[in-house]
C-alpha cells in the first residue's frame, strides 16, 4: 500500500571491493622497499653488548659491511670447534683475509661512497680482546678506518 | 554479418587480491625491519715506520685505563691511581679531561685556537690511554669505551649549552665542530700486551 514498503526481503548491497587491490599493492610496495633480504646465513652466536646513550643507529645500510666475531653456532661447532671465529660473508676466515674482504666490498660500492665505508663489528660479548685487536689492526692495514661496535641498545632510560 | 562491433569482455580481477596477498605476506615474513646501531669509532691510520714512535707526553696530561685479564679496570692519572669499578669510570675521565679546578696534577689548560670561532682555554694536550690484555673481555672493554664515550658527550653537551644554548646533538654542523674542537677525543689505544701464557 504505502509507496515505502518494498516488496519481499531487503538485499544488503554487495561490498564493492574493487579497490581492495590496490590497497594491498601499496602496502605491498612498503614492504619491498623496506625490506633487505638477509643474504648472510651468520654462523657464529653473536650477542652484543649492550650500551646505553653512546649508541647511535646506523643510517645508510648501503655503507655498512659487517664482520661477525664469536663462538660458532652449534651446527658447526662439531667442525670448527667453540673457540671464536672470524665471519665474512658466508665464510669463516682468518684475520689475514679481512684485508682482501675490505677491498671487495670497496669495490662495490659507488665512487662517491668509498670514502664513508664502515665497518660494522659485530663481537660477541664474551669474546676475548685478543682477536678483537687483530681484526682491527688488519682494518687499519685495510684503511677501513669507520668502524662501529655494534651493540643493543638498553631498553630502558 | 554480425551486428556492430564486438564487445571485448571484461578481464576478471578477481584474483589480484589474492596474487598481491601472497606476495604481501611474502615480503611481511622476509622483512627484518633491525636497525644497525652501535658505537662509532675511528681507528688512526696505519703507519708502518711510526709502529714504535715513542711521543713525550707530559705525565700530567696522561690517563692510563688498563683492563687486565681478570677484566679489572685500573686508572691512572695525576689524582687517581686504583682500580675502579665501571661506574667510577665516567666521573674521573670528566674530571681528567675538563680540569676544572686547574688542578697541577691534571691536565694542563692552554690556549687553543678554534678555526671560525675564537680562542678558548682547554686541555688540549691530554691523553687517555686505553691498554687491554689480550685475554681481556670484550664486555668489559666496551662498557670502558662507553663510559669514556660518554665522559665527551656530557662535557660536550655542557659547553654547547653555556655557549650556544642547547645540547651538542641539537647544534649545527659548523657549532659541532666548535665543540669537538674544544673537548676532542683524545683515546689512545694500544696494542694489547700478552703476558705470562699464551692463550
Amino acid at each position: 500500500m504505502s509507496k515505502f514498503r518494498s516488496n519481499g526481503k531487503r538485499e544488503m548491497p554487495e561490498l564493492n571491493t574493487s579497490s581492495l587491490p590496490d590497497l594491498i599493492f601499496t602496502v605491498l610496495f612498503f614492504f619491498m622497499m623496506v625490506t633487505s633480504m638477509r643474504d648472510v646465513e651468520v654462523k657464529v652466536q653473536v650477542k652484543t653488548p649492550v650500551g646505553g646513550t653512546e649508541i647511535e643507529k646506523l643510517e645508510r645500510k648501503s655503507l655498512v659491511s659487517h664482520i661477525y666475531i664469536g663462538p660458532p653456532s652449534k651446527t658447526y661447532r662439531a667442525i670448527y670447534g667453540a673457540a671464536p671465529r672470524i665471519q665474512l660473508n658466508e665464510f669463516f676466515a682468518e684475520p689475514e683475509a679481512i684485508r682482501e674482504f675490505v677491498v671487495a666490498e670497496r669495490e662495490s660500492m659507488s665512487e662517491k661512497d668509498k670514502p664513508f665505508m664502515k665497518m660494522s663489528l659485530k663481537i660477541d660479548q664474551g669474546v676475548q680482546m685478543g682477536i678483537v685487536t687483530d681484526v682491527k689492526q688488519e682494518l687499519r692495514k685495510a684503511r677501513a678506518l669507520n668502524i662501529v661496535y655494534s651493540a643493543t641498545k638498553e631498553n630502558k632510560n | 554479418m554480425g551486428k556492430g562491433k564486438r564487445k571485448v569482455p571484461g578481464l576478471n580481477q578477481s584474483s589480484t587480491a589474492d596474487i598481491s596477498f601472497i606476495l604481501l605476506i611474502f615480503f611481511l615474513v622476509t622483512t627484518s625491519m633491525d636497525t644497525d646501531s652501535g658505537l662509532s669509532r675511528r681507528l688512526p691510520e696505519w703507519d708502518p715506520d711510526a709502529v714504535e714512535q715513542e711521543m713525550k707526553i707530559k705525565e700530567r696530561n696522561v690517563m692510563t685505563v688498563q683492563v687486565n685479564k681478570n677484566n679489572e679496570i685500573f686508572v691512572k692519572n695525576g689524582v687517581v691511581n686504583r682500580v675502579i669499578d665501571v661506574s667510577e669510570l665516567k666521573d674521573i675521565a670528566k674530571e681528567f679531561i675538563a680540569n676544572p679546578d686547574d688542578n697541577v696534577n691534571l691536565p694542563i689548560k692552554e690556549d687553543y685556537d678554534i678555526k671560525d670561532y675564537g680562542v678558548v682555554v682547554t686541555t688540549v694536550k691530554h691523553v687517555i690511554s686505553l691498554q687491554t690484555d689480550r685475554t681481556t673481555n670484550y664486555e668489559i672493554y666496551f662498557q670502558v669505551q662507553h663510559e669514556l664515550s660518554k665522559a665527551y658527550t656530557e662535557l660536550r653537551d655542557a659547553w654547547a649549552k653555556k655557549t650556544f644554548g642547547k645540547k651538542f646533538s641539537e647544534c649545527d654542523e659548523s657549532e659541532q665542530a666548535v665543540v669537538k674542537g674544544v673537548y676532542a677525543n683524545k683515546i689512545s689505544e694500544a696494542e694489547p700486551k700478552q703476558y705470562g701464557t699464551a692463550q
